[in-house]
Order: C-alpha cells, then sequence, then structure tokens
C-alpha cells in the first residue's frame, strides 16, 4: 500500500493531463472551423449546440458510429497498428512540457507530493526532455509511413512516401533551429528552460529570432500544415496515407493531427515565450493562452498561405533551411562565448 | 521492480531480434528490427545512460530505419524468394559464424561477473549524464571524436560526389 498509493497518484496525474489534452484537441477542431470561416468570410460550424459548441461530440459520435472498412487488400496488422503509433506518438511528448510552477500539493499530500514530483506542473521533468521530443516525434513518422504502405492503394503510398521524405528532411531543420535555445539555457530539460526566461526581455523569441522563425517553419512542415500539406493534399493524392481509412481509425489520425498542432504549440510556448511565465494571473493561465494564440497563428497561416510545390518544399527544406539553421548555431555559438568573457 | 522490468524488455528485444531473422516478409523484418532497437534503448535507461538511449532512438529508429522502410517500400519487396529447402551447408556455416563472434567478443564478456543487470554507469551525482558527456568527448577523447567526425565528414562528401548528376 506505502509503495501503490504514490504509482497511483502519478497514474492520476498522467490521466489528467491525457484527459485535458484530449478535450483541447477536440475543441481545436471547432476553433480551426470557426476561424477558417471567419477568414473567409463565412459562418462556420453553428448547428450543433449555441456557437456550435456540441460539434466536436457530434464529429467524434459520428466517427464511433461509421461502418469501419478494411480495405481487403490491406496488410491488416500493419493497417490497424499505423494510426495508434500516430496518436500514442503524438500524446506522450505532453509529459515533458511544464504547464505551471506548482501544483500547490505539499499542503494536501504532505512529503510525498515532493518525493514523486508530484507537486511540480509537469508529468516528468527528465534531464534530456528535448531529446525526448525529438526521439517520439522521430517514431511518429511511423505511422504515416505504414498507414499508406497497408492501404495498398497507389494514393496511399504516394502520401506516404511523400511523408516520409519531407518529416526527414524538416527534423533536421527543426532540431538545429532549437540548438541555440539550448545554448542559451545550458539545459536540455523544459523545466529548466522556462525557468531560464523570468523576465520579458529574457524571452528566447528576443535572444534567437532566427531560431524562433526557423523552428515555425520547420515546426509547422513537421507537422503537416496547410503551406506544407504535400501528403495528404486532396487534388493530387485524395487525402494521401489517410485515403483507405473510414471510421475510428481516421478519427486517430486526425486526433494524431491535432494532437500534434497543439504540443507544436505549446512547445513554442515553452521554448521561446516563457512558458508559464507571466504576471499576475495563475501561470495554467499564461500557459493555455499563449498555446493557444500559436494555435490561432498555424489556423490563420493555413486560411492565408496556398500549398507549395513539392519539389520546392525539399529544396527549400535541404538548401535553404538547414544552411541558415548551421549558420544560426554557429553564430549563436560564437557571440555567446564573446559574451560570457567580455561582459557576463 | 527493476529486475522485472528487465525481464520484460529483454524478452520483448530477443523475440523482436529473432522475428528479424525469422519472418519472411522484409517489411515485417524492418518493423521488428525497429523495436528491438527500441527495446535495446529502453535498456539502456535501466542502465542510466539515457543520453545513449535517446540517441539510439533518435538515429536507428527514427532516422536509419526509416530509410530502410523507405527502400522497401519503393522496390516494393514481397516475399524473399529463398529456397523453402535450406542448402546442405548452410547451419555449418551459421555456427561457424556464432563461434567467430564469441571469440571476437570474448575479451568483452570475460570483463564482467555474470549477473541480472549488469553493470550500471557509476552514479554521475548533480551532473547531468549529458554534460559529463560532453566535457568527456572535448577533453578526454578529443582526438577519436575529431577523426571521427572527419571521417563523417569525408563519408558525406562522398555521397554527394556518387549522387551528384553528371552533366555533359
Amino acid at each position: 500500500m506505502e509503495s501503490a498509493f504514490p504509482v497511483l497518484l502519478v497514474l492520476i496525474k498522467t490521466l489528467l493531463v491525457i484527459v485535458a489534452v484530449l478535450t483541447f484537441v477536440a475543441y481545436l477542431t471547432l476553433l480551426e472551423r470557426k476561424v477558417l470561416g471567419w477568414i473567409q468570410v463565412r459562418i462556420g460550424p453553428n448547428r450543433v449546440g449555441p456557437w456550435g459548441l456540441l460539434q466536436p461530440l457530434a464529429d467524434g459520435a459520428k466517427l464511433l458510429l461509421k461502418e469501419e472498412i478494411t480495405v481487403s487488400a490491406a496488410n491488416t496488422a500493419v493497417y490497424i497498428v499505423a494510426p495508434l503509433i500516430v496518436v500514442v506518438c503524438a500524446l506522450i511528448p505532453f509529459g515533458v512540457i511544464p504547464f505551471a510552477k506548482g501544483l500547490g500539493l505539499e499542503n494536501v499530500l504532505g512529503p510525498v507530493a515532493n518525493r514523486f514530483d508530484l507537486n511540480t506542473g509537469v508529468v516528468a521533468d527528465i534531464n534530456l526532455g528535448i531529446l525526448y521530443i525529438f526521439g517520439i516525434s522521430s517514431l511518429g513518422v511511423y505511422g504515416v509511413i505504414l498507414g499508406g504502405w497497408a492501404s495498398n492503394s497507389k494514393y496511399s503510398l504516394l502520401g506516404s512516401i511523400r511523408a516520409a521524405a519531407q518529416m526527414i528532411s524538416y527534423e533536421l531543420g527543426l532540431s538545429l533551429s532549437v540548438i541555440g535555445v539550448l545554448m542559451l539555457a545550458g539545459s536540455l530539460s523544459l523545466v529548466n528552460i522556462v525557468e531560464a526566461q523570468d523576465s520579458v526581455w529574457k524571452w528566447f523569441v528576443f535572444r534567437q529570432p532566427l531560431g524562433f522563425i526557423l523552428f515555425l517553419i520547420a515546426g509547422s512542415a513537421e507537422i503537416a500544415r496547410t503551406p506544407f500539406d504535400l501528403m495528404e493534399c486532396e487534388n493530387e493524392l485524395v487525402a494521401g496515407y489517410q485515403t483507405e481509412y473510414s471510421s475510428m481509425k481516421f478519427g486517430l489520425f486526425y486526433l494524431g493531427e491535432y494532437a500534434h498542432l497543439l504540443f507544436l504549440s505549446s512547445l513554442m510556448t515553452t521554448l521561446f515565450f516563457g512558458g508559464w511565465q507571466g504576471p499576475i494571473l495563475p501561470p495554467i493561465f499564461w500557459f493555455l493562452g499563449k498555446t493557444f494564440f500559436f494555435v490561432f497563428v498555424f489556423v490563420w497561416i493555413r486560411g492565408t498561405y496556398p500549398r507549395l510545390r513539392y519539389d520546392r518544399v525539399m529544396q527549400f527544406g535541404w538548401k535553404t533551411l538547414l544552411p541558415v539553421g548551421l549558420l544560426n548555431v554557429m553564430a549563436t555559438a560564437f557571440v555567446y562565448t564573446l559574451w560570457l568573457k567580455y561582459v557576463g | 521492480m527493476e529486475t522485472i522490468l528487465f525481464y520484460v524488455l529483454a524478452v520483448v528485444t530477443l523475440i523482436s531480434a529473432a522475428c528479424v531473422v525469422f519472418l519472411r516478409r522484409p517489411l515485417h523484418n524492418v518493423l521488428f528490427m525497429i523495436l528491438t532497437m527500441i527495446g535495446l534503448a529502453t535498456l539502456f535507461i535501466l542502465l542510466h545512460a539515457e543520453f545513449l538511449a535517446m540517441v539510439q532512438i533518435i538515429v536507428y529508429a527514427g532516422a536509419v530505419m526509416v530509410l530502410f522502410l523507405f527502400v522497401i517500400m519503393l522496390l516494393n519487396l514481397e516475399e524473399i524468394s529463398l529456397p523453402k529447402e535450406p542448402r546442405p551447408l548452410r547451419w555449418g556455416f551459421g555456427v561457424i559464424l556464432a563461434l567467430a563472434l564469441v571469440v571476437v567478443l570474448f575479451p568483452i564478456f570475460s570483463h564482467f561477473t555474470p549477473s541480472v543487470m549488469g553493470k550500471a554507469a557509476p552514479a554521475t551525482g548533480n551532473v547531468s549524464n549529458i554534460e559529463l558527456i560532453g566535457t568527456e568527448l572535448f577533453t578526454t577523447y578529443l582526438l577519436p571524436f575529431e577523426i571521427a567526425s572527419i571521417l563523417l565528414l569525408a563519408a558525406i562528401i562522398g555521397t554527394v560526389v556518387i549522387g551528384r548528376k553528371l552533366k555533359n
């Protein structure tokens, strides 16, 4: 009992974070449709509940009740596992994102709270947080590739090959853009990175502006948002790797996609905009506010920019993003060393 | 707790390693290879080598195996057309190769006393794993590190030269 109790508490904490993420993801779909509607001067969903607020529930019920189709030529085991990989890889990185400073549990639970990291506003503060995130996101590619391959359809296969090539290319740019932040914060732990930005002018967006822009571009390519959604572009590939999926399996791909969007926004908040730091209001409010601002930015980008051509995407990734990222790393290292030597 | 975890992970890793060898569809082999890599990474974590574990996942499971998968998908390899009846000498070759591997690995094995968990890396105290590795690489092992990076650079340049389209 003595040892099972804290494990149970950690499980409850994890579960709470997952439930919160899933709820936010459900309402992200509504937010995206509303904002897109607003950008395109139309109303958007408004039939189910007041202001369409029950729309996500209706969508979920619809997806659950749809007929489950498994393509007869599909490789069944891989076909079923693929959406699961996508969802799992989209959900577990939330474990290292610090969403608040402390939860104030030490008064309720006593010393147990501090011993098992229950009091911190993060599920697991591991000192390799960033590497963990990149590791998991590099595994997420498999869901997309396998889904497209297992469907045994030409559109799916083309979509997943595009996805694989694009995600590998932009992952490099994404990791390079973060290195500057790591150098300045001197840590790979996201909790330490947030603590290093304790005032507005210390936010890494001001100290790493180029890094932030690179991160924004590479990030939206990594989660396949519109200027880079070549892997599922309707007018060439029907729906890319998810063409042959129906019912809840399609729902899982969809869920994974929006969870990724939410995750990337929260990562951007954490790395460049001071995470939960902010005056007066409670930390969780600041964290959610900043995160949803970036979600809005991504929807805004989707409503504004046209899709790129595929060869341009790859060219841009390898020949522009990567060299600029390397340059940013070198320049940051150079200036920071000089700064440490002569000023700090 | 750790011992149970170790056994579960070790069994998963070994079974998937066996599947890599015995399954006959190339794509399934690659999938089990990925599982083996992830299994190895989890074993590294149990040995407190977290940095190594993450690099194992990012480099091997995340990048190298994606390229494997890519090639297999593009070539559309189906079940390999191996003869169903093994050739007479194949078992002999297998045994000889396995013995050769044991001979090569013997000096390493002989250093360890057999125990369940192996020997964990020395505790690093407050200094994090990655900091220690960084410091060691750039002080004690600077020369080997630089030689390895020159080797990698040569390989990169090599791929560019080979992959370049020749214009008349």
